[in-house]
């Protein structure tokens, strides 16, 4: 017996790419452009969502039949904020540079327009269990474009990657440098990271021609 | 049987095939084309495109030939000072012309075959003719960017440029951006070492910074920013005998290409006109900020902000700007209110940003971007504004 049935896999491919939170529904994008000059800020905000994400849906979807539903905003509020506040205190205790590094972004995973769209277009009218592989799928999803986009800007804007020097060291001059190489300083502006997703969207679109819009 | 039949005989051989565009591109580089329109009303006029484009050319060349002189002059005046006591006389010699050759053809050479190469890929992936928008481009790229950037960077930055700020519009014609500009903001923000500073304008001069014979060359801008008194008389300005982007230096070269722009009907003058309007009212404005007492001497921007009026016009990139680059018909404002409202807000930026930002001493390439973003919405509410008018006039004739 397969782990996941067909319609519960695809729960969690579809988001990674046909239905892509960043590049198809257009969302979260605020904290791709912030955090995804070093790819270590990329990932750790990756799992960071995928652990929100995740959580919370299960969380809403166990209460979807008791939230009177004109207050159901205010109670989503709440049950991100919390757990926005665990991941917050984790990373604090346990990788306290890291969070230092992410500062506000962490706590402004409660205004990712991803999490509470999910809220409210899945896990409001779903089971736990399909909405925690929705949450987990979408929140991957997002994931996954904040590392393409970090894998990219920090190698290209420091010539690093996850802070080991993997191009040769800019002041002594070795390795690419050597020969005249020099580090882009636009990959380390939010533009370039706005222009990377739009090559991945180009990119995505030209794969599939199902994506293109009229 | 010559080249021209030659490469008709070719094209019926390509015809049909993906390579066609690449070549067809080549056909109508060398010579008119030998098809003719089969249907449809028939306007004739001799100035297409590539005639409009040729133009702009033309009026460039001025600019590029003193580029090249000036190159070499300012590597040989920055070793020898005393040069440039006849600037004249020592400015059109055989030794400034082989160096500066050196030095500008080969940016000329990459910003055309890297920024062609493009196009023609582009061209055969998407099936359709090469547009001559990159002939402009292509020509101007090399002549705002300081001389001694690598030619790496420019590839990279033409890629860029070319792509992002075109081919992804839908090619000639589409663009937002001015591609040129988009070229230079970028090579601008990604290796900002190599596009300002004292060391980047004069040839050789980074390579030798740190040693004892070390050269520099800061330009106007920048020891105005700095406070300093420049070394330069606004005559050496005017006549371009200053270091800066490769062809920019010259007003009146551009001045000259000016006038042929106006005259054969290819750039708006009321563009440059208003432009040159919007930068004489800033100056003035900072001016009269300086006469009231109102900035004190140590203010960072009391150099730039003493400057009289008139010489912001004749000193940075600004004249360069407003004429071959502001003008492009693509990017600018298409109604007549428009123009002038885009291109006065274009040398009343460009004032600005040069004067209260000395990070970015460049500010035309910057105002013009800004504007070029503007130019749709400026048109959108000159076109409203005048339906409502004859609205109105409808309403009191009925009336």
């Amino acid at each position: 017996m397969a782990l996941l049935s067909k319609k519960d896999s695809r729960l969690i491919l579809d988001p990674l790419a046909d239905n892509n939170p960043i590049t198809i529904q257009v969302l979260g994008i605020c904290s791709a452009l912030a955090i995804t000059a070093q790819l270590k800020a990329s990932i750790v905000m990756a799992i960071s969502v995928i652990a929100v994400l995740g959580i919370g849906n299960v969380v809403i979807s166990l209460m979807r039949n008791v939230i009177p539903s004109k207050i159901r905003i205010i109670v989503q509020l709440v049950v991100v904020a919390a757990l926005v506040i665990i991941v917050d205190q984790v990373l604090k205790a346990f990788a306290y540079s890291l969070s230092k590094e992410l500062s506000v972004f962490i706590g402004l995973i409660i205004t990712n327009c991803i999490i509470m769209g999910r809220f409210e277009a899945f896990a409001l009218g779903n089971g736990p269990w399909r909405s925690f592989l929705d949450g987990i799928g979408n929140a991957a999803g997002y994931g996954v474009i904040l590392i393409i986009v970090g894998f990219f800007r920090e190698l290209l804007g420091s010539g690093t990657l996850l802070g080991i020097q993997v191009l040769g060291d800019p002041i002594s001059k070795t390795g690419l440098y050597a020969i005249g190489y020099e580090n882009n300083g636009f990959m380390l502006l939010s533009p370039m990271a706005l222009i990377i997703v739009g090559l991945i969207i180009w990119v995505q679109r030209a794969q599939n021609k199902d994506l293109i819009e009229e | 049987m010559g080249l021209k039949q030659n490469l008709h005989k070719l094209k019926e051989k390509y015809k049909g095939t993906k390579m066609a565009p690449a070549f067809n591109a080549l056909h109508t580089f060398l010579y008119t084309p030998n098809e003719t329109t089969h249907s449809g009303s028939h306007v004739r006029a001799a100035d297409d495109l590539k005639r409009t484009m040729n133009t702009v050319i033309m009026a460039l060349v001025p600019c590029l030939i003193f580029g090249i002189f000036n190159a070499g002059y300012q590597h040989y005046a920055a070793i020898d000072a005393t040069l440039r006591l006849d600037p004249l006389g020592n400015f059109f010699t055989w030794d400034n012309f082989i160096l500066g050759a050196w030095t500008v053809l080969p940016l000329v050479i990459v910003s055309y075959l890297v920024g062609l190469g493009v196009e023609f890929i582009f061209a055969v992936i998407k099936g359709h003719e090469v547009e001559e928008g990159y002939l402009v481009t292509g020509m101007l790229v090399p002549l705002i960017v300081p001389i001694d950037i690598p030619l790496w960077m420019l590839t990279v930055a033409v890629i860029f440029g070319v792509v992002i700020g075109k081919e992804v519009f839908g090619g000639t014609g589409m663009n937002i951006l001015n591609p040129a500009l988009t070229i230079r903001a970028f090579l601008f923000f990604a290796y900002p070492t190599w596009m300002s500073g004292d060391k980047v304008w004069v040839h050789g001069a980074k390579e030798m910074a740190g040693q004892p014979d070390a050269i520099s060359g800061e330009t106007i801008l920048g020891s105005l920013a700095q406070n300093h008194e420049p070394i330069y008389s606004i005559w050496d300005s005017f006549w371009g005998f200053i270091p800066g982007s490769v062809g920019e230096t010259s007003t009146f070269l551009i001045l000259i290409g000016a006038a042929f722009l106006i005259f054969t009907k290819v750039g708006s003058w009321r563009i440059m006109l208003s432009a040159v309007i919007g930068a004489i009212v800033m100056g003035l404005i900072f001016n009269g900020v300086v006469d009231q007492g109102w900035i004190q001497q140590g203010s960072s921007f009391y150099g730039l902000m003493s400057e009289t009026f008139w010489h912001h016009l004749v000193i940075g990139g600004l004249a360069f700007g407003i004429v071959y680059m502001a003008t492009d018909p693509v990017t600018a404002s298409q109604t007549n209110k428009g123009k002038w409202i885009y291109g006065f807000f274009i040398g009343f930026i460009s004032v600005l940003i040069r004067v209260f930002n000395p990070a970015y001493p460049e500010g035309v390439m910057l105002a013009i971007l800004l504007m070029n973003v503007f130019a749709p919405t400026i048109d959108h509410y000159v076109l409203k504004g005048n339906i409502k008018k004859r609205l109105k006039r409808l309403k009191a004739k009925t009336a």
